[in-house]
């Protein structure tokens, strides 16, 4: 069945370019920096969101990661620290290799020297919300973990003082959170009787 | 009220509330009642040994910038340990940008550093632009340049008047709320509003300048000129001034990039980095500036810093007059822009796509993206999540006094409290972007 046949290369052939295009959807980072954390981190997934790069890594060499910016690549400043809440997406963008989970855990690097920005993601899941801590290498993430801390109820290990920075001490729930309703919390002020 | 006194139990509770720093200083009398005796004679010495006290400095005091508290360890008149203490204006403006859509989302992020509302919404417009992967047209580009150095020049001001407030010269809060007053006029004749001004909106600007802008904005730049140049007189060599700021809530550049720091408080240092500069946006490359740096990183460099930056802003500002290319003031991509107002009346479809704009918004394709400027305070970064849909997944606005104040505490820390007030008027925090 000479049709067959055809049929049947053509099939092995579109499957052949389905894996090539797997393999060349993770790849080798343009960015020079990025490339040295691929290398230095095996599992780092590289990715260039609008023009910016953008590295995934593993939760657990997140503080290293730090480090690692700070001492081998010049990126002086962590500018900043925030996370998202991905579980009422419409759509989230996929990005091969990376294990999507409910929270995601982002902090931007500046370097001067080298006048350029990297960012770096990492996933949380809700069952273990906690991180690393940047703070060793960066005291200035310090009031951003906290934010984060308040807001989504992520903590950061080695976090020299991980308390409650923006909403009241005594405070429930964390008000970024998409499951926490804005509507559903009664306005209340701290020791009031009961709340109006 | 009867002469008898009161039960035993009332009477401690009045007592406890007198702060006793020395029992053999105070004697109880036979009725129960506290009298403080005055003695003469040195302090004791043994009391300043490791006797520190916390006190609590705000959330509403006079300059502390809106609701700031700073918790201060202090050791007699010197300052420990000082603690910022924040979240007093805390309204959650991230979670309503949640809630709002793409052509609201600057009405409320303008709302965050209300001292310069432009550069907020400048950079939420850029971050959902790169996400929509449009170019506004460069008229838009250089009237928003325009208009965010006019907001540098008020927020600067704005400066100049509570830093003179706080430091006891009472006569700064009059001239600098004087031309302060005068860049805000212009800005409400440009955009409707002195402040919150919801001007830059994803697309470009709401609205072509009015007619006679460039008359406007020269006279403006003379007064403005003018009154700096007063202030200068009036302060820079002023041995007061110089003895009141300088050498005071010194921080080092190694301190200010650990501590995340940016703007003057960087630059103060000696460490020239302005993101104008450095990593130019808007038609930055295309006018001629300089960016101000000093080396001493103290109180009086930032208010140094700050006052020549003016100068610098009125040199761009008199640019854009001169360059300012024609064209349109707003990308005409239907996708995002709405009809003109003339459309409306004779077109169905553009009523309706006008209304469809304003009420359910445009949908930005999924994507993530972080985009920084250079606002009158430092760093102000957008980060914006999207997820197909016409509001955003996630907006956070990276407000650099939010991490400038973390900055105070080695300012202040083995420095007299007076100074406190000094340090806190030089990082120039604005709570609503603290607080967010």
């Amino acid at each position: 069945m000479p049709d067959d046949d055809a049929r049947e290369d053509a099939h092995k052939s579109a499957d052949a370019d389905v894996e090539d295009k797997e393999k060349s959807a993770a790849p080798a980072p343009d960015d020079e920096v990025a490339a040295a954390v691929v290398e230095r981190f095996p599992g780092t997934v590289f990715r260039r969101s609008h023009g910016q790069p953008v590295v995934y890594v593993n939760r657990a060499v997140w503080a290293e990661l730090g480090t690692f910016l700070r001492d081998e690549q010049q990126f002086t400043q962590c500018m900043d620290v925030t996370a998202v809440d991905h579980l009422v997406d419409a759509e989230r963008v996929s990005v091969p290799g990376v294990e999507p989970e409910r929270f995601e855990v982002v902090a931007c690097f500046l370097s001067h020297p080298r006048n350029r920005r990297i960012r770096a993601l990492c996933e949380v899941p809700p069952a273990d919300a906690s991180v690393p801590s940047l703070t060793e290498t960066y005291p200035g993430a310090n009031f951003a973990e906290r934010e984060v801390y308040d807001m989504f109820g992520i903590s950061f290990t080695g976090h020299p003082d991980l308390a409650r920075i923006l909403m009241p001490d005594d405070w429930h729930g964390y008000p970024l959170r998409k499951d926490d309703a804005p509507s559903r919390v009664p306005v209340t002020f701290k020791e009031d009787p009961s709340p109006r | 009220m009867s002469d008898t006194p009161d039960s035993t139990e009332d009477t401690d509770a009045r007592t406890r509330h007198v702060f006793v720093s020395d029992p053999a200083l105070t004697r109880l009398t036979d009725e129960g009642s506290q009298e403080l005796v005055v003695t003469g004679g040195p302090w004791p010495e043994d009391e300043a040994e490791g006797d520190t006290m916390i006190i609590n400095m705000g959330p509403q005091h006079p300059s502390t910038h809106g609701v700031l508290r700073v918790m201060l360890e202090l050791d007699a008149e010197t300052v420990v340990h000082a603690k910022p203490v924040i979240g007093y204006l805390h309204t959650g403006m991230e979670k309503t940008g949640e809630e709002l859509t793409y052509v609201q989302g600057a009405t409320n992020v303008t709302r965050m550093d209300y001292a310069s509302p432009l550069a907020n919404e400048l950079v939420f417009s850029m971050a959902v632009e790169r996400l929509l992967d449009i170019d506004v047209p460069p008229r838009a580009t250089w009237i928003r340049m325009y208009l965010v150095e006019l907001n540098r020049i008020a927020s600067h001001l704005l400066f100049q008047a509570t830093n003179g407030l706080d430091m006891g010269a009472l006569s700064m809060i009059v001239y600098g709320w004087r031309e302060r007053e005068e860049t805000l006029r212009l800005l409400e004749k440009i955009t409707g509003l002195r402040m919150n001004n919801n001007f830059i909106r994803p697309g470009g600007v709401a609205a072509e300048l009015p007619d006679d802008w460039q008359e406007d904005t020269l006279a403006l730049c003379d007064v403005v000129e003018k009154g700096v140049r007063e202030y200068d007189e009036l302060l820079t060599k002023n041995p007061i001034w110089e003895e009141r700021l300088q050498g005071v809530g010194v921080i080092t550049t190694e301190q200010a990039l650990a501590l995340s720091a940016s703007g003057p408080i960087l630059r103060s240092t000696g460490f020239p980095w302005d993101l104008r500069k450095a990593q130019p946006c808007l038609a930055y490359d295309d006018v001629d500036f300089d960016v101000i740096y000093t080396q001493n990183g103290d109180c009086f460099d930032r208010y140094r810093i700050r006052l020549l930056e003016i100068f610098e802003s009125i040199k761009i500002v008199k640019q854009c007059v001169e360059k300012m290319p024609q064209g349109d003031y707003r990308i005409q991509d239907r996708k995002v822009t709405p009809p003109p107002r003339a459309r409306i009346d004779e077109s169905m479809e553009a009523l309706i796509h006008h209304f469809k704009l304003f009420t359910e918004g445009f949908k930005v394709p999924a994507g993530e993206t972080y985009v920084a400027v250079e606002s009158p305070r430092g760093e102000i970064g957008c980060y914006l999540v999207a997820d197909g849909t016409g509001k955003p997944c996630r907006l956070h606005i990276r407000g650099p006094s939010f991490y400038n104040l973390q900055s105070m505490s080695p300012m202040m820390e083995e420095r007299l409290i007076a100074d406190a007030v000094a340090v806190i008027s030089s990082v120039d925090p604005i709570m609503g972007e603290v607080d967010r």
